[in-house]
């Protein structure tokens, strides 16, 4: 035990003379999960429209303010022709073009269907869906004032369906408050992944690890002794993290702390021993780097559903996808951040962390012993 | 001229030694492109979604089932009580819970408005919305027909209606709009990593003496450092382009020579990045480092390749406008999806050309520096 420690110790000693670790540990992830936070989100907001107002009564004007009134969009110019206005759609300097068309007004007034057309930029499906919902829903609250407006008073509402929606977990639908808790689990990995398998290839370069390898340590001692550094690294990330989210992107932490921790601490024997394995599979800092980026990195980032839906992809990708830890993590993080579940719910996803983190562990333990047993 | 040659045959044929880097920049952009293009989407299709049907009336079954045959829905499970819809939510296995009450059907048949629950997991807020439409519109179909069976009032046409068009991507395919930014992502780090690593190399070999001391000014260097690259570069790029348009029915509206033009002048600046980056780094280590702060992630995240740069809060789309891959989505998207010629994205052009004089006027500055 205490030859352990002192390898911890000599560990944090190194870890301190390098002097770009401090600015890594501490700065980094504050900075990254600011950035990120006001950078991801597939929410949207003030749509840039262009007006083709054929009609120019009161009531188009009427419709066009109720459009530039909403959050949801902004009437950033006004054309005379839709040929006029898809320029702008061609640059992209807006995205939905309304249309007005000539007789609008009297046909309201009238009583007759009006008809007003709307041309959104399908380039980015997901934004454009978005709009043209937002778009009919805005139409049809208007419509119904309109109809209210008319109708003689007394007669009663035809029947039929009602939907009546509720919203769990994430009332606004607010992107953020779903990427977020993710970008926890993002950045423990760059951390962590990458720091310890470039910190114990190090010392195989600098040939200090044969060192290591003949001193009386036992072999889990070299490795706990390794990764622990790292994995207070992650600790202290995990609490930086969790208060920028919850204080500063006021993200709500429904369940318990302690859960969120404990659940972290376990992604962390995952992700160190992952750190493990890339350095058991390369010859210098170089290759673990390239080794960690590419083949762990990036995959985890696009296939564990942090951005997009597992249930969307195709059937032959969906096994990766559950083949891969983060996966397990993010809806532990979503659980407890957003639903306030706890263990009994989560209890499958934490078994997998457990299982993945043991067998990863195993394997780096098996190959490292190969390599410079 | 000769001597810039002479440095691109050097590099190239060190290229072709180095396996790691011919990997980089011609299996990673496919073998990205193969798994990612898969896997990033969005639309929203197979929600799992439970039912607890209190009411078992025809009405409620017609409810149930135009659900289900909308093709968006996936039957995950009834519903029988308060705790088994909490357990179905908590776990994420139902998105999506239709609660029919008691009487509905009854309420139908009388006429009178009869509220069904409709309980959606917003967790995923992109999803949700979707869900919330798709429901919505299945709700007030399937009770139009019911009211029009009976010959009850059906609610008339709406005074004021939209008539939606979408114009170049109609079907709203999101892997339209993802696949264009994945092929810049790709082309960006592979551009950038393989350069960023090629000047450390030689000074961590040794060989930087040798170039330091060789009868070539700055210039034919950098030409000759650039070119192999280039080529390569071009190359995996527009293959990728063309597996894109045979796997992912990827379009091409716009005129190929404008995308060779704006692929160029986007490799051009990525390629110059690295080199930049390459001077300043004493290791390859560090080269790498820097390149995944200054390539990899703004790329990611700021290049509006995933996340539309409009929502952004002003100081970040101020950071975005130095990132080129910004730039190269305009006007890939433009040409490919809207086919626009060069009149709708010249600006964009511009700035790449701006971008790759600027880093590699930086890059020669500080090559010319170090040779002393």
């Amino acid at each position: 035990m205490q030859r352990l420690l002192v390898l911890i110790w000599k560990e944090l000693l190194e870890l301190r003379q390098d002097p770009r670790m401090l600015p890594i540990v501490f700065i980094a992830p504050i900075l990254q999960l600011t950035v990120l936070g006001y950078a991801i989100s597939t929410d949207v907001r003030n749509v840039p429209t262009v007006v083709v107002d054929w009609d120019r009564s009161t009531e188009s004007r009427r419709l066009v303010e109720a459009f530039d009134a909403s959050p949801y969009f902004t009437i950033k110019y006004t054309a005379d022709s839709v040929e006029e206005a898809s320029r702008w759609l061609e640059t992209g300097a807006a995205w939905m073009v309304l249309t007005v068309p000539a007789g609008y007004g009297r046909d309201v007034r009238t009583g007759h269907p009006a008809v007003v057309q709307v041309v959104a930029d399908g380039t980015d499906a997901n934004s454009a869906s978005l709009a043209l919902s937002y778009t009919s829903n805005l139409v049809a609250a208007y419509a119904q004032e309109v109809a209210a407006a008319r109708a003689p008073s007394g007669v009663r509402a035809p029947g039929g369906l009602r939907a009546d929606v509720r919203i769990w977990f994430n009332p606004e639908l607010s992107s953020r408050h779903f990427l977020i808790p993710g970008v926890l689990a993002l950045l423990l990995i760059v951390m962590t992944v990458v720091l310890a398998s470039m910190g114990i290839v190090r010392e195989k370069e600098l040939g200090t690890l044969e060192q290591l390898n003949v001193t009386p340590l036992r072999r889990w001692e070299l490795i706990v002794g390794k990764l622990l550094p790292y994995g207070l690294i992650g600790v202290i990330d995990i609490f930086l993290v969790v208060a920028v989210a919850t204080l500063w992107f006021e993200v709500p932490l429904r369940g318990s702390f302690v859960l969120l921790f404990l659940m972290s601490l376990l992604f962390l024997v995952n992700t160190l021993g992952l750190g493990l394995f890339v350095s058991t599979i390369s010859n210098n800092q170089q290759q673990a780097m390239m080794s960690a980026v590419f083949f762990f990195v990036v995959p985890l980032m696009y296939l564990s559903g942090f951005v997009f839906p597992i249930d969307n992809m195709p059937a032959v990708i969906q096994p990766i996808a559950y083949a891969i830890p983060l996966t397990y993590y993010l809806v532990i993080l979503r659980g407890v951040f957003l639903k306030g579940v706890g263990i009994a719910t989560l209890w499958p996803q934490a078994l997998g962390l457990a299982v993945w983190g043991a067998t990863i562990l195993a394997l780096a333990t098996w190959r490292s012993r190969k390599t410079a047993g | 001229m000769r001597k810039a040659i002479a440095v691109g045959r050097k590099e190239f044929r060190q290229i072709a030694r180095d396996r790691r880097t011919l990997a980089i920049m011609l299996l990673v952009p496919v073998g990205f492109l193969l798994l990612f293009g898969y896997a990033l989407n969005f639309d929203v299709k197979n929600v799992s979604m439970a039912v607890q049907d209190r009411d078992n009336s025809s009405e409620s079954r017609a409810l149930v089932s135009a659900f289900l045959n909308s093709g968006y829905f996936r039957f995950a499970g009834t519903v029988h009580g308060d705790q088994e819809l909490h357990r179905l939510m908590d776990r994420g296995r139902a998105i999506l819970v239709l609660v029919i009450p008691e009487n509905t059907g009854r309420a139908i048949r009388r006429g009178e408005v009869a509220p069904v629950q409709v309980i959606l997991d917003g967790l995923d807020s992109t999803t949700g919305v979707a869900v919330l439409g798709y429901s919505l519109s299945v709700v007030r179909s399937v009770s139009n027909r019911l009211l029009l069976e009976q010959g009850a009032p059906v609610p008339g046409v709406p005074p004021v209606a939209v008539e939606p068009r979408i114009w170049y991507n109609p079907e709203l395919r999101s892997a339209l709009f993802l696949v264009p930014g994945l092929i810049g992502f790709i082309g960006m780090i592979t551009a950038a990593v393989s350069t960023a690593l090629s000047v450390v190399r030689e000074k961590e070999r040794g060989t930087w003496e040798q170039v330091r001391m060789a009868p070539i000014n700055t210039i034919s260097y950098i030409v000759g450092k650039t070119i192999p690259y280039l080529g390569l570069s071009i190359v995996s790029s527009m293959g990728i382009v063309l597996a894109a348009m045979v796997l992912f029915d990827l379009p091409m509206r716009g005129s190929w020579l404008a995308l060779l033009l704006a692929t160029t002048l986007f490799l051009l600046a990525a390629l110059g990045m690295g080199l930049l980056v390459s001077t300043i780094a004493e290791s390859q280590l560090v080269a790498f480092q820097i390149v995944l702060i200054l390539a990899f992630l703004p790329t990611f995240l700021l290049s509006g390749f995933i996340f539309p740069i409009q929502n952004m809060p002003v100081v970040i789309q101020a950071i975005t406008y130095a990132v080129p891959a910004r730039y190269f989505l305009v006007a890939l998207r433009g040409i490919v999806l809207k086919g626009v010629g060069l009149g709708a994205f010249w600006v964009q052009l511009a700035a790449l050309v701006a971008f790759a004089v600027v880093v590699l006027g930086l890059a020669s500055a500080r090559l010319a520096r170090e040779r002393g």
